[in-house]
C-alpha cells in the first residue's frame, strides 16, 4: 500500500471524515481491556457480551479499548445508545453485563446502580462530573480507553500521523527539533534531560548511521503509565518515533519493552506491521527520502536495564551493565553508533507537539517544566488509576481532589514518588507542586511517574528496607558503592526493624547512604539511596521508636509486635481459633480465646479473622 | 509444551531457533528467549549449542542467562505462577498473597511441584498496581487478589491442567 505524501494525507482525511458516521447499528458497547481491566476479568465480561450478543441476535457494535485510567472501577464497560449518550458502567461482571444488556441496550433504561459516570466531554476531560478527572488533562492518555488500538483506521480516525505527515511534507529536521525545543518538553523517563536538546546533540553527531531507541523497560515497581499508553495508543509511541528518527537522521529503531508486558508487545507487533503495510515505516516513507525501520526488544527481566546505557548493552545481547558516561548515547550508542534514546511517553507527547506547535504545549505548566504528566496512583488511595495532570498541579490536588483521599478512612502518612529512586514526602509537603525542580529540592524525584499513597498503616522503616532489598538485588554488581553499599544499607535497616540496632546505626546509614549516593557508577546505585534519606529526614521519630522503644508504631515489623486477645472485647466466637494456621489460640465453648506467644508466628490471619476487633497488634 | 518429554522434536527444536537467527548481531538474548519458550527452561546441552552456532564462548551464554531473571536453568512447572511484590502490592499485602500460594502448593518461592505442575515466584510489579496485590499465572494476570481466593483460582489452572493432558 505504499502512498505518497499527498496519497496518505487525502486517504486519511477521508477516514477522518467518515469516521464513526457510518455505524448503523442502533447501540455500541465499549470494553475496556488493557492489562488492568484484564486482571479484573473483563476476559469473562467480553465473551459473556460476545455469546449474548450472537444468541439474542442484536445488531450491537463492540469495540475493545485500552485504559481510560479507573483502575479503581475496573472492569469498565460504556454503552452508546442514540440519545442516551455514552454511560459508563464500573465493577461489571458478566451477570451484571447481561443485565445491562436487558435492561438499558435492549430495553433503553439505564441501570443506575451501575453507573459511574456519563462520559460527555471530550478526550481530554470525558467526565465533567466526576471529580476523578475534574482537575485531569489528558494529552497523551487522550485516545486511551477510545480507539480500538489494533486498528489503524481508528488512530487515523482520531487525527493519528498529521504530525509525521506535517514534518515530512513542511518542515526539515532542523525544524522540527527547534519546535520541540520550544515546547520545553522534558523526558519523562525520570531525569527530565530536555528533548530537544538531546535529539540536537544526535542530530549534529558526525556518522550516517543512527539508532533511535524506545525504553519501554518501565521497571519500578507501582508504575505502569508507559504500559497504559503501549497497550491504549501504540501508534502514538511509533509516530513519535519515526518523528524522531526523521529529526535526527536514524534510520533504524528499537522499542525496549519489557517481558512482564506481553499484551504491550502483542498491540506494538500489530501496529508496526500495519505502519509498515501503510508505508509509514520502511524504505522511502511515504514516497520520500526518508528511510526507518522500527524493531522490538523484548526486555528479560532487570531493572538495571532501564539504565540506557544498560539498556543498549542488552539490545547488543551482553549482560545488560552499564558504561561509563561521557562518551554519550548520542556520541557512542547502539553498536558504537550515535543513538538517542527517550521515554515512551516522552515519544508520546512528540506527534501533539509537531500537530499543535510548542508554544501551544509550553502554555501549560510551570516555568521549567512543561506540559502534563501522567502519574499511576496507587497504594491506600480511594481512587486508584491511571491520571495526567498539567505541572505545577500540587500533590494534595492529586491525591484528594483526584485520588479521593486515603482509602477506608485511614490517616495520609507519606507519598512515595519515583519508585526506587524517589523518596516519601510528608503531609507537610503535600502542597509542593509537581515539577522537576520542587520535586528534587523536596529530596524525591519527578521519577517516571509512580505515586504510591501510604497510611498510618505503613511503616516507613520497611518501606524503605523494601525498597532497599529490591536495589540490592537489582545492582548488577560492576560498580563496589553499588554492590556493597546496598547490601550494608540492608542489613542496618534489617536490623532496626527487628529491633536489634543501636542509634549509632542510624549515623552509619546515613553515612553510607551519602557515600552510595556519590560514588556509583549509574543512577542506580546514586539514587538507591534516597527512600532512605527521606525517610531519616521526614521520619526520623520511626527509626528512633524502633531502635530506643523497640516498637514498630505501625504495626508491620513482625518481630516487634505482639497480637493480643482484648477480654472485654472478645465473643468467644472462635473464628480467630478456626483462622490460626499454627494452632497458636487456645479457649474453648464460650471462653474467652488466648493466644499462646511462643507458638504464634504473627501471620495477622486471627487479627484479619475477628469480627469484633477484639485482636490487638501491641 | 515444555513437560511434554518429546526428545526428538525437541532436539530438531534447537537446530531451527538457531538458523533464524546465524549471523544476526544481538542474537543471544532472543535466542535465549526462545529456546527457553520451546524447551522451558536452559539446558547446559543447548546453552553449549548455542555457543557454538553464535561463535561465542560458552561463559558468555551463561553470563548472560545468570543475568536476567528471566531465564532460568532448571526444569520448571507448566504453569508458572508469579506473585508480584512491587511497592504497590507490598503496601496492599502482596506477602499475605504469596504466604497463601506457597500454602496452597506447599513449596517455597523459587521452587517448583514435584508434578512439575506449577513455580512459584516473585515478581516486582506486573502493571497493574492499581488492582494490587496481584498475580499472574502464565500470561494471565489476577488483580484484587486475596489470600482466601487464592485455593480457588489454582485449583481452576489445575482443571486446565488436566483437561489439556486428556486431549492428547
Ligand atoms: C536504574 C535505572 C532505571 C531506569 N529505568 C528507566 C525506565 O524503566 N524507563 C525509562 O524511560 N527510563 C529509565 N531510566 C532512565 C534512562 O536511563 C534514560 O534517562 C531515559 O530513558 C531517557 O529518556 P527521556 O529523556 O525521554 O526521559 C532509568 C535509569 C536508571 C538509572
Ligand atoms: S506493584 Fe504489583 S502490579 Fe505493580
Amino acid at each position: 500500500m505504499a502512498m505518497t505524501l499527498e496519497e496518505f494525507t487525502k486517504k486519511s482525511e477521508g477516514i477522518r471524515r467518515n469516521f464513526r458516521k457510518g455505524q448503523t447499528k442502533p447501540a455500541e458497547i465499549v470494553v475496556g481491556m488493557g492489562t488492568c481491566g484484564v486482571a479484573a476479568g473483563a476476559q469473562d465480561v467480553y465473551d459473556t457480551l460476545i455469546n449474548e450478543i450472537k444468541r439474542l441476535d442484536l445488531a450491537v457494535t463492540v469495540t475493545p479499548v485500552g485504559c481510560i485510567g479507573m483502575c479503581e472501577q475496573e472492569t469498565l464497560v460504556d454503552v452508546v445508545r442514540e440519545g442516551q449518550g455514552r454511560v459508563t458502567y464500573g465493577r461489571m461482571t458478566p451477570e451484571k453485563m447481561k443485565r445491562v444488556l436487558q435492561e438499558h441496550v435492549i430495553g433503553g433504561r439505564v441501570v443506575e446502580d451501575l453507573v459511574v459516570g456519563n462520559l460527555e466531554g471530550d478526550e481530554e476531560q470525558p467526565y465533567p462530573g466526576l471529580d476523578f478527572y475534574r482537575k485531569q488533562k489528558r494529552w497523551v492518555l487522550n485516545k486511551c480507553g477510545f480507539l480500538d488500538p489494533e486498528k489503524m483506521e481508528e488512530y487515523l480516525g482520531y487525527g493519528g500521523y498529521q504530525g509525521l505527515v506535517k514534518a515530512l511534507s513542511e518542515m526539515t529536521p532542523e525544524q522540527v527539533i527547534e519546535e520541540v525545543k520550544k515546547s520545553g518538553l522534558r523526558g519523562r523517563g525520570g531525569a527530565g534531560f530536555p528533548t530537544g536538546t538531546k535529539w540536537e546533540f544526535a542530530r549534529k553527531s558526525p556518522g550516517n548511521k543512527k539508532y533511535i531507541i524506545c525504553n519501554a523497560d518501565e521497571g519500578d515497581p507501582g508504575a505502569y503509565m508507559d504500559r497504559s499508553v503501549l497497550e491504549g495508543d501504540p501508534h502514538a509511541v511509533i509516530e513519535g518515533m519515526i518523528i524522531g528518527a526523521y529529526a535526527i537522521g536514524a534510520n533504524e529503531g528499537y522499542i525496549y519493552v519489557r517481558a512482564e508486558y506481553p499484551l504491550a508487545v502483542h498491540r506494538l507487533e500489530i501496529a508496526i506491521k500495519q505502519a509498515e503495510e501503510w508505508g509509514l515505516l520502511g524504505d522511502r516513507i511515504l514516497g520520500t527520502e526518508f528511510g526507518f525501520h522500527l524493531h522490538i526488544k523484548q526486555g528479560a527481566g532487570a531493572f538495571v536495564c532501564g539504565e540506557e546505557t544498560a539498556l543498549m548493552a542488552s539490545i547488543e545481547g551482553e549482560r545488560g551493565m552499564p558504561r561509563t558516561r561521557p562518551p554519550f548515547p548520542a556520541q557512542k550508542g547502539l553498536w558504537g553508533k550515535p543513538s538517542n534514546i527517550n521515554n515512551v511517553e516522552t515519544f508520546a507527547n512528540i506527534p501533539l507537539i509537531i500537530r499543535n506547535g510548542g508554544a501551544w504545549y509550553a502554555s501549560v505548566g510551570t516555568e521549567k517544566s512543561k506540559g502534563t504528566k501522567v502519574f499511576a496512583l496507587t497504594g491506600k488511595i480511594a481512587n486508584t488509576g491511571l491520571v495526567e495532570v498539567p505541572m505545577g498541579i500540587t500533590m494534595r490536588e492529586i491525591i484528594y481532589d483526584i485520588g479521593g483521599g486515603i482509602k477506608d478512612g485511614k490517616r495520609f502518612k507519606a507519598v512515595q514518588i519515583g519508585g526506587p529512586s524517589g523518596g516519601c514526602l510528608p503531609e507537610s509537603l503535600l502542597d509542593t507542586p509537581i515539577d522537576y525542580d520542587s520535586l528534587t529540592q523536596a529530596g524525591a524525584i519527578m521519577g517516571s511517574g509512580g505515586l504510591v499513597v501510604l497510611d498510618e498503616e505503613t511503616c516507613m522503616v520497611d518501606l524503605a528496607r523494601f525498597f532497599m532489598s529490591f536495589a540490592a538485588s537489582e545492582s548488577c554488581g560492576k560498580c563496589t558503592p553499588c554492590r556493597e553499599g546496598t547490601k550494608r544499607m540492608l542489613e542496618i535497616l534489617t536490623k532496626i526493624t527487628e529491633g536489634k540496632a543501636v542509634m549509632e546505626d542510624l549515623d552509619k546509614l546515613e553515612h553510607l547512604a551519602l557515600v552510595v549516593k556519590d560514588a556509583s557508577l549509574c543512577g542506580l546505585g546514586q539514587t538507591a539511596p534516597n527512600p532512605v534519606l527521606t525517610t531519616l529526614r521526614y521520619f526520623h521519630h520511626e527509626y528512633e521508636a524502633h531502635i530506643s522503644e523497640k516498637k514498630c508504631p505501625a504495626g508491620v515489623c513482625q518481630s516487634l509486635i505482639k497480637y493480643q486477645v482484648i477480654p472485654e472485647k472478645c465473643t468467644a466466637c472462635g473464628k480467630c481459633q478456626r483462622a490460626c494456621p499454627v494452632g497458636a489460640i487456645t479457649g474453648k465453648g464460650r471462653e474467652i480465646r488466648f493466644i499462646e506467644i511462643d507458638r504464634c508466628i504473627k501471620c495477622g490471619a486471627c487479627y484479619a479473622a475477628c469480627p469484633f476487633d477484639a485482636i490487638a497488634k501491641v | 509444551m515444555s513437560g511434554h518429554d518429546n526428545t526428538e522434536a525437541k532436539s530438531r527444536g534447537i537446530e531451527d531457533i538457531l538458523t533464524g537467527y546465524q549471523g544476526r548481531p544481538g542474537a543471544l538474548i532472543p535466542v535465549l528467549q526462545e529456546t527457553q519458550e520451546v524447551f522451558g527452561y536452559l539446558s547446559r546441552e543447548n546453552m553449549e549449542k548455542i555457543a557454538g552456532a553464535l561463535h561465542i564462548p560458552f561463559s558468555k551464554v551463561y553470563g548472560v542467562a545468570t543475568f536476567y531473571a528471566q531465564f532460568h536453568l532448571k526444569p520448571r512447572g507448566r504453569n508458572i505462577i508469579r506473585v508480584c511484590l512491587g511497592t504497590a502490592c507490598h503496601v496492599r499485602g502482596g506477602e499475605k498473597i504469596l504466604d497463601a500460594v506457597s500454602k496452597e502448593l506447599n513449596i517455597k518461592p523459587g521452587e517448583t511441584t514435584k508434578d512439575l505442575q506449577f513455580t512459584l515466584e516473585r515478581v516486582a510489579c506486573l502493571g497493574a498496581c492499581g488492582l494490587a496485590p496481584t498475580l499472574m499465572v502464565n500470561n494471565e494476570t489476577h488483580g484484587r487478589m486475596k489470600p482466601e481466593n487464592v485455593p480457588a483460582l489454582i485449583q481452576n489452572y489445575r482443571g486446565r491442567d488436566r483437561e489439556e493432558t486428556a486431549v492428547h
